[in-house]
């Protein structure tokens, strides 16, 4: 199988990330992958745990949920709307981190955009803050749990920005 | 959540676009004003606003040779960015390796389907 490497991470913008991936693979089946609950399934939860529940309401209003739970056995959940829907091509959401014992985290609006050339296809997702302080708690926390060496936290956040 | 005011600033400070072509022209090593306005093709006072915000989060320092204010890159400032970037970079890496499996199952499942 070819690896297609890592993924890069930008902050284009005070209210923005963006995250690139190249994949080989044509787009018709990385957007099968992203809208399917048993696909995402085995991907979405990285090595981090196993994914429990994948919900997607496709199309335009329509509601999406999903839930993992880590190895060290903490539930992560998220849920969101689908804004617009372009098969094939792009996917415009919102998505709202269930924060444990604290309800659900301001919402952000994440693109996913796949655009094919010569049988490749490269992934953005751009993650949209409504603030820079959103931006920032989502930075700070994954930076805590990063000079911890742990990557605990930061999952839980980061994992609310597929 | 709490936030922790000196990074987030560091982080802002960063992502503006400018500052960041600064910190790329300034990671060649040290450099004078004048150098920074020229290659960037931007006017001093804006470059050197630009400046100063990367000074105050500890992002460049300066010195004075002479007449000339030499800026560079300081690292240990940058670190904590560097970190964060490179490990959110790999939850997401480890994310998509897991895709690459599925996807390369899909196009496995296409073949065999003679499409």
């Amino acid at each position: 199988m070819v690896s297609s490497g890592t993924a890069t991470v930008e902050l284009p913008t005070d209210e923005q990330i963006l995250i690139t991936r190249e994949f080989d693979a044509p787009k018709h089946l990385l957007y099968k992958a992203y809208t399917t609950p048993e696909l995402v399934k085995r991907w979405w939860s990285g090595q981090k745990g196993e994914v429990t529940s994948a919900e997607i309401d496709l199309r335009v209003g329509g509601k999406w949920r999903w839930v993992m739970v880590s190895s060290e056995g903490f539930e992560v959940a998220f849920h969101g709307e689908y804004q617009e829907i372009v098969p094939d091509e792009r996917l415009v959401s919102t998505e709202i981190y269930e924060i444990p014992d604290q309800g659900d985290s301001p919402p952000t609006v994440n693109t996913a955009t796949f655009t094919e050339a010569d049988g490749r296809t490269t992934l953005t997702v751009l993650v949209e803050c409504p603030s820079k302080e959103l931006r920032d708690t989502i930075i700070d926390s994954g930076m805590e749990s990063g000079m911890q060496g742990s990557y605990d936290a930061l999952e839980r956040v980061a994992a609310s920005l597929s | 959540m709490a936030r922790a005011a000196t990074t987030t600033d560091a982080f802002n400070a960063v992502a503006e676009p400018r500052r960041r072509e600064i910190l790329d022209l300034l990671a060649g090593g040290e450099r004078p004003v004048n150098d920074l306005v020229r290659l960037l093709g931007l006017a001093q006072p804006q470059v050197s606003k630009h400046l100063r915000v990367l000074r105050e989060v500890g992002a460049v320092d300066v010195r004075n040779e002479g007449r000339q204010r030499l800026y560079r890159l300081n690292g240990q400032a940058l670190k904590p960015i560097h970190d964060w970037v490179k490990s959110y970079e790999r939850l997401w890496s480890e994310r998509f390796a897991e895709l690459d499996v599925v996807l390369e199952e899909l196009k496995q499942q296409e073949e065999r389907d003679g499409q």
